[in-house]
């Protein structure tokens, strides 16, 4: 005997009425999607549930794809067996030892099929019997039990689930639009992302380099950052803007203090740009408010009057410690801390302004057209895709 | 050639010859230096380890390559031993480990360390109580091998795991390094906290190993420098070597899966054939790992034989060869409870994926040959 498939919980979803249908669609094709590389294992819907057949797959490798998928409540490990008391004795009694860390545990019964002949409550007891009778270690406890061996009798079959395992929750990616995500490389801007697809957005990255100033290796950073950010989503588009000439040429015009507001309009300005051409509907940052000078409130006031997309700043007012914590739970730290600089941390003025005003910033920017280095960093923007599976770099083909 | 000394060392694979080779052509850069040659290995290195993170169902920041068994052992066990002796200065380990445990455990006994060797029984397990019972408050470590090197008996690791997940302040090592490819060993929720593995007995290059560290276990390096590594082994990374590793690695988990089954009839054939010889007992226990196969014959000095055969081109080996230079008797065969007679006769055959019936024949046959032969020279 081995657990046959997974059963998928999407509490929220439910509330969506009209919507309903299309979410739910979202949801199945987004596990699919997880479980490309996995041909025999198959996603169904019947009756209002949402399945994973494992079709003789382990489970352990699946659970652990499926439970990244934003929109599902909860899954358990399940078994199908026909409506026969035996074969759900022995499903109970595999559902319950083969879950881990569980030492007291209850039955459920809910028998939709009343044509099976013995009854809900006999059956509990049935149960619970044959269990503590061919164990040794559990005990019942039936207010808070470790895991709620629950069994469905359905009209085609009955169905055992074991332990219930919280998923990502939220809602699924693709169905709130895309955003535009400005992806550094430092530890907010990925976690600003998660959280955005989190509420069913799906995202494009984009990302300013200035080589010779910045390395590969911040690039390559960054490129890692956004597939790690694929495991809760599908592919993302990095968009790789040239960025040298335009800051170089934006710390020589303004004065010392306000580059770094100057700089951050650009990208602004570019990155609404792409969101034309892409049709993309916001932007994403990592901002947190009073985090650094460039982050206090009369500086995102002034940042802001670029663009009049909306900026969904799912950070702004969090903690040091809650990002990290989110950032370690999603992998993203140990990439994030990789000391390489990015275009945020060269050129920095020694007092960058925390209170860069509107006319001030408007006035330097007026001094220089930059026009046409805003058109040229446009127009060489580099655009990666990044796939969650394995992206085999060609040079290390083979070598292992 | 019929090579049945594989516990000893094995025969590279040429896939992990090839991917050394490569490498070592192809991305000799320090991945330390920040041009983009140091970029491009740098990133080699990350795979390296996810690819075995993969392999061996951890996290990546979990994998520490070394140059082999002996350096993964020593720097868990005197890391361990170091990093955290101010929470208690004894250990625990059994009278059958390889010298790079057991020595090291006795190294550490002249800086202050008290080491329990735990016994085995006859069959050279170690009981499972015996580890319980020898825990005390000031320990914290106990290092058991998975598969003896020279009777291919099998340790408790799932249990004792258990046993060390219920005691939070002291950590589990394990020297794999006989295991691997051949006996499976889960590394998941198993309550190890370091796990030693080496290249070179699974098709590897010599030099090539690597150390299993859970996350958030520390340990004092034995090496500083560079900081490499997690700062636990500073030195220019052995880029080649790593990947190699892994190469071989992956190799030997998929022969694994597909001829255990091939293996232990090889060892079933080779165990019944050696039961039915008049001169010779078996050393091996009933339960134990498919690829080593332990004998004695009584009378006969082991390398007697082992010139014997090696003059018709069949290696064999005397105990282990990390300890088969001094003449003396077997330690671990000793703890087993065998008399002299036994200890100081004893051979061993270690099988390979590679090895096959017909060379187990020969063997065989080889072996009669030479019993009958030296039966006159035999007390």
């Amino acid at each position: 005997m081995e657990f046959d498939h997974i059963l998928i919980r999407y509490g929220e979803l439910s509330l969506k009425g009209k919507n309903r249908k299309k979410f739910v669609e979202k949801l199945q094709n987004n596990i699919q999607q997880k479980l490309v590389d996995f041909p025999e294992v198959k996603v169904k819907r019947t009756q209002g549930r949402m399945f994973v057949l494992l079709n003789g797959h382990a489970p352990q490798p699946i659970m652990d794809k499926v439970k990244n998928v934003f929109g599902i409540h909860s899954l358990s490990l399940a078994i199908k067996v026909e409506n026969d008391l035996e074969k759900i004795k022995d499903a109970a009694l595999y559902a319950l030892t083969n879950s881990e860390n569980v030492n007291t545990f209850k039955v459920s019964v809910k028998r939709i099929n009343k044509g099976f002949p013995v009854r809900s409550q006999e059956l509990n007891q049935i149960l619970g019997g044959h269990l503590l009778s061919n164990t040794e270690s559990y005990t019942v406890n039936v207010h808070s039990p470790d895991i709620d061996v629950r069994v469905e009798i359905r009209g085609e079959a009955t169905y055992i689930t074991s332990s219930v395992v919280r998923g990502a929750g939220g809602l699924p990616v693709g169905t709130s639009d895309k955003t535009l995500l400005l992806l550094s490389g430092g530890i907010d801007s990925p976690v600003a992302g998660y959280l955005a697809m989190k509420r069913g957005v799906q995202i494009e990255a984009i990302h300013f380099e200035s080589p010779p100033f910045t390395s590969d290796r911040a690039k390559q950073k960054v490129l890692d950052l956004a597939e790690k950010l694929t495991k809760f989503g599908p592919s993302i588009k990095v968009h790789v803007v040239p960025f040298t000439k335009l800051q170089q040429k934006i710390f020589q015009e303004t004065p010392d203090g306000y580059g770094m507001t100057v700089m951050r309009r650009m990208m602004l300005r570019i990155s609404e740009r792409v969101c034309q051409n892409e049709g993309i509907l916001s932007l994403t940052t990592g901002e947190n408010l009073g985090q650094v000078a460039s982050q206090t409130m009369t500086s995102m006031n002034t940042i802001n009057e670029v663009t009049n997309y909306p900026i969904i700043r799912p950070l702004v007012t969090m903690d040091k410690d809650e990002i990290i914590e989110i950032s370690k739970a999603i992998d993203t730290f140990d990439i994030s801390i990789r000391p390489y600089e990015d275009c945020c941390t060269i050129f920095v003025p020694k007092a960058p302004k925390t209170k860069p005003k509107r006319d001030r910033v408007n006035y330097y920017e007026s001094k220089f057209n930059y026009d046409d280095l805003i058109q040229e960093a446009i127009e060489g923007i580099e655009v990666i895709k990044i796939n969650d599976r394995k992206v085999e770099e060609d040079a290390f083909e083979g070598l292992f | 050639m019929i090579y049945l000394d594989n516990s000893a060392t094995t025969k590279p694979h040429p896939e992990v010859l090839k991917s050394f080779e490569q490498v070592s052509t192809s991305f000799f850069a320090n991945p330390s230096s920040i041009h983009q040659l140091g970029g491009e290995t740098e990133k080699l290195l990350i795979k390296s380890k996810q690819q075995a993170a993969m392999l061996l169902k951890v996290h990546e920041d979990e994998i520490i390559f070394t140059s082999g068994g002996t350096e993964g052992n020593n720097i868990a066990i005197k890391g361990i031993a170091l990093e955290h002796q101010g929470r208690g200065k004894h250990i625990i380990t059994t009278e059958i480990e390889h010298p790079s445990v057991y020595e090291g455990c006795k190294s550490l006994e002249k800086l202050g360390f008290e080491v329990t060797f735990l016994p085995v029984n006859q069959d050279g397990v170690v009981s499972i109580e015996d580890v319980e019972k020898a825990i005390r408050k000031d320990t914290i470590l106990i290092s058991i091998m998975h598969v003896n090197n020279e009777i291919g008996s099998i340790q408790p690791i799932k249990e004792i795991g258990e046993i060390a997940k219920k005691h939070p302040k002291l950590f589990f090592h394990v020297d794999h390094v006989q295991g691997l490819g051949k006996v499976p060993l889960s590394l998941d929720n198993s309550g190890i906290d370091l796990c030693t593995m080496s290249g070179h007995k699974i098709h590897g290059l010599k030099g090539t190993g690597l150390l299993y560290c859970r996350r958030g276990v520390k340990l004092f390096p034995l090496f500083h420098g560079g900081d490499q590594e997690f700062a636990i082994r500073s030195g220019t990374e052995n880029l080649a070597g790593a990947v190699s590793l892994v190469k071989a690695l992956r190799l030997i988990k998929e022969r694994e899966e597909k001829e255990s089954g091939k293996l232990l009839e090889l060892n079933h054939f080779l165990r019944q054939e050696l039961k039915n010889m008049e001169k010779v007992v078996l050393n091996t226990p009933e339960e134990s790992a498919p690829h080593i196969v332990n004998f004695s014959i009584p009378g006969l000095k082991p390398e007697v034989m082992i010139h014997t055969l090696g003059k018709q081109g069949i290696f064999i080996s005397t105990k282990s060869a990390c300890s088969s230079k001094d003449l003396d008797e077997s330690r671990i065969i000793k703890a087993c409870g065998y008399n002299q007679i036994r200890t100081k006769s004893a051979l061993r055959v270690s099988l390979s994926y590679d090895n096959t019936i017909e060379e187990v024949k020969i063997f065989l046959n080889k072996l009669n040959e030479a019993i009958n032969q030296l039966k006159e020279v035999m007390e």
